[in-house]
């Protein structure tokens, strides 16, 4: 029913889709997987009318969509659910449900539709709550719901979830999961990103795979095990991608005692790193892991505690006690987009290169050479700005900035969010060198097998606090999701 | 080179222009004159680049001129004040200025537009209010201590360079060196352009932006003084008035973006210089009221804004 073909995006630096073709027949539950930049989010935005496609067209039901705007790609019966949900917080669930649709009389909204029209919507996706509540009171599961239905009042045929579990509990999951099946049976289509791969398995009735751009394979019902669909994804076998060394773990160089985070000052958390050693943060999305890297890096300062016995206030502060921290949002937190490759890489540790706070240019040419080499930046010249390189590269010159100062601790957030596979395996390896070399690495990541390729330990958050420790030998993606999901 | 092009064909083009249609345009008095007030206004476009490549505005720049304006003549000639000790003071009270403007925005988190737009107001007012709202001047005394902005350097018998073009030139290069010579000229351009990312990189953004503040207030203080020294004269309810936006403008028109993390100081006094040459052109064209200057002014303002834009957007696309 719904057909792309020969979609092609190029973003400055990166060809984001090259030339890829999607099939989809109504009543099907199809899913994308792939790695994080693998293409699949830029397919969906283009679909639903987000973004505009270089080259390309697609077509529903034999006739060329109009995907020019998301109205437009909505009028038609696409819809797309974000992974960060788009709803207005401070507005009822009805209004919601209607934004920019409002039914009217006279000009007038008619409250009364609204009201009677989301009660309907908000039953089909077993949703029980008042209408006129605001939505920000609700949790994240249930305003996920609240989306579905807003898709299913715009009369979708097709739903596209981008990532709709990644911050739900299992027991929304499973109503989730529930209304996914109600709605093939309506015969509405739904595609289904997800980097969960038990869900996967559990829902689709068919897989297609994307790397680097392009549709590598698709995966029927009998063919949908675990190891094949990783094969496909990654382009060979996972052992490779994780070359991980036994490492000698030294002393204690991270320490973190009673650190209450701004998000949540209830809950005390405690953490070591040893020397050598790479710890994985797991946990849901929202479950305040990033709000620990970025206190104990006195981004967003800690409400108490310690970390080496003293509390950072500011990234200064950490960054005397040996920190060093690569923010997940590179493009808004660790890089200035204008500023050419050769100043970013120098942006941290110009004071210690400076004499007399007057800039010490050959230092700057010198390290900026230095790093793109060993740290293998693709780069037309020191000269082009941060903004012109892929997400890969982009990666490895925040990881150059810090470097630069010889860090013995090193926070990564999300260390490969929006990387190519290739640029990924580069990462990796970087971080497994740093440890062997004496560093302590700790590190956030939702990628379930990122954390189990790299880590010597991990450390698994829900909601704001620490629910258990695995060891090197006991992981599995089923106990990380006990301790991350468990209520 | 290639950020002023633009300005600097426009000057070009806009002297040469003026040269051909005004009869007295190149007399070595108007362009003495000329230099002069490229000079005043100059000074002041450079203090609020500073601002502008933080990102942020300055909108008390007039009232602060105004104030020092007033408030010198006032401690001399009525409080007996020695001329050395009047100026220390006028700094000292814009650091002041500087100071407190950058705690409110860096710290009360306020935005500047509405922290400078109070300051304006306020300042103004409580000059007006100091000093009874009577028009200041140092008579015909202090000729010494005066040319510090009538004097010049005698080049001819007929034409000098104007003392405050001198003061520019010293003034422009301490920026220039600040600005591209030092670290804290590099984070002021990194923090303009992403605030958030200068800060997770260990740099003290909250004191480098007090810091630009502090640059603009002094830098129009200083303009104020040279204003008042030139021209002997200051009523308090309207020295200085606009002042600021015409710094806002030179500064825009020389290169600096007021989404911040751009700007150079030679386009700057270009813009500054382009201004002034526009003030004269409408006086020496007969058939261009001379009250219409604001309009002509706000024209080529806007016309060189889009050029800008374009000319970036095709930049970009050809990347």
């Amino acid at each position: 029913m719904l057909i792309a073909r020969g979609v092609t995006k190029r973003f400055p630096g990166v060809v984001a889709l090259k030339g890829v073709d999607l099939a989809i027949a109504p009543g099907e539950v199809v899913s994308l997987i792939g790695e994080n930049g693998a293409g699949k989010s830029t397919l969906m935005k283009i679909l639903a009318g987000v973004q505009k496609p270089d080259e390309g067209e697609v077509t529903m039901a034999g006739r060329t969509l109009d995907v020019s705007s998301v109205a437009a790609a909505q009028a038609q019966g696409i819809s797309l659910i974000h992974q960060e949900l788009n709803l207005a917080e401070n507005l009822s669930v009805a209004a919601n449900i209607f934004l920019g649709r409002e039914p009217q009389r006279f000009g007038f909204l008619d409250q009364k539709m609204i009201r009677t029209e989301a009660l309907r919507y908000l039953a089909k996706v077993g949703l029980e709550v008042d209408p006129e509540l605001p939505l920000g009171h609700l949790s994240l599961g249930k305003q996920q719901l609240v989306e579905i239905a807003k898709a299913l009042s715009t009369r979708a045929k097709v739903i596209i979830m981008d990532e709709p579990t990644s911050s739900l509990s299992q027991g929304e999951v499973e109503t989730l999961f529930r209304v996914i099946r109600d709605l093939k049976d309506e015969g509405v289509s739904v595609i289904y990103i997800s980097h969960r791969l038990v869900e996967v398995m559990a829902l689709s009735d068919r897989v297609v795979v994307f790397r680097d751009g392009e549709n590598v394979g698709e995966l029927g019902p009998d063919e949908m095990r675990h190891d094949a669909m990783v094969r496909l994804m990654v382009g060979r076998d996972v052992s490779q991608l994780y070359q991980r060394t036994e490492h000698e773990l030294g002393e204690v160089v991270l320490s973190v005692e009673g650190l209450r985070t701004k998000a949540n000052p209830d809950v005390e958390i405690g953490l070591q790193v040893r020397a050598g050693e790479i710890v994985g943060i797991a946990g849901l999305v929202g479950a305040g892991r990033s709000e620990v890297l970025e206190a104990i890096f006195g981004m967003t300062p800690a409400v108490a505690g310690k970390v080496q016995g003293v509390r950072p206030k500011s990234p200064c502060d950490a960054m005397a006690l040996g920190l060093a921290f690569v923010p997940e949002d590179r493009k808004k937190k660790g890089l200035i987009l204008d500023m050419t490759v050769e100043e970013n890489t120098n942006l941290a540790s110009l004071r210690s290169d400076a004499r007399g706070g007057f800039l010490n240019r050959e230092k700057e040419r010198n390290l900026c050479r230095e790093m793109t080499e060993s740290l293998a930046i693709k780069t037309p010249g020191p000269w082009q700005k941060a903004r012109f390189l892929s997400g890969g590269n982009q990666q490895k010159i925040v990881l150059a900035k810090w470097l630069a100062l010889s860090p013995k601790i090193l926070l990564l957030d999300e260390p490969t969010r929006g990387v190519d596979i290739g640029s990924k395996e580069e990462i990796y390896q970087l971080m497994e060198k740093f440890a062997s070399e004496g560093m302590a690495v700790l590190f956030v990541s939702s990628e379930l097998d990122e954390v189990m390729g790299m880590a010597d330990r991990v450390l698994v958050m829900r909601e704001g606090r620490m629910t258990g420790e695995l060891k090197r030998g006991e992981f599995s993606e089923e106990a990380i999701m006990n301790l991350a999901t468990q209520s | 080179m290639k950020q002023i092009l633009g300005i600097l064909i426009t000057l070009v083009a806009v002297y040469i222009f003026t040269a051909v249609i005004g009869d007295n345009f190149l007399s070595a008095y108007n362009q003495e004159q000329l230099m002069k007030r490229t000079a005043l206004y100059g000074l002041l476009a450079i203090g609020v680049s500073f601002v502008i490549i933080t990102g942020g505005i300055d909108l008390s720049i007039g009232s602060v001129v105004c104030l020092v304006g007033c408030g010198v003549p006032w401690l001399i000639v009525d409080h007996q004040w020695s001329p050395t000790m009047a100026v220390l003071a006028a700094l000292g009270v814009a650091v002041l200025i500087g100071l407190c403007h950058g705690f409110l925005i860096t710290k009360v988190k306020l935005q500047p537009f509405v922290v400078t737009l109070c300051g304006l107001l306020i300042y103004r007012g409580a000059t007006r209010g100091l000093v009874d709202d009577r028009t200041l001047g140092l008579g015909s005394g202090f000729l010494e201590f005066r040319k510090m902005a009538t004097g010049k350097i005698e080049l001819t018998e007929k034409f000098g360079i104007p003392m405050p073009f001198v003061f520019l030139v010293i003034v422009g290069l301490l920026a220039w060196v600040f600005l591209r010579k030092t670290i804290w000229g590099r984070y002021l351009f990194a923090l303009g352009n992403n605030e958030e990312a200068a800060r997770l990189s260990g740099i003290n953004t909250d004191r480098m932006v007090t810091l630009s503040y502090v640059i603009c207030s002094v830098l129009a203080a200083f303009g104020g003084l040279l204003f008042l020294l030139d021209g002997n004269t200051a009523q308090p309810n309207d020295f200085g008035n606009f002042y600021e936006l015409y710094a806002i403008a030179a500064a825009v028109l020389g290169g600096c973006s007021l989404r911040g993390g751009s700007g150079t100081v030679l386009g700057v006094i270009i813009g500054a210089a382009v201004m002034q040459i526009l003030k004269n052109m409408i006086i020496l064209i007969d058939w261009l009221k001379s009250n219409m200057e604001f309009f002509v002014v706000g024209v080529v303002l806007l016309v060189a804004v889009i050029a800008d834009e374009l000319v970036k957007r095709r930049v970009r696309r050809q990347k």
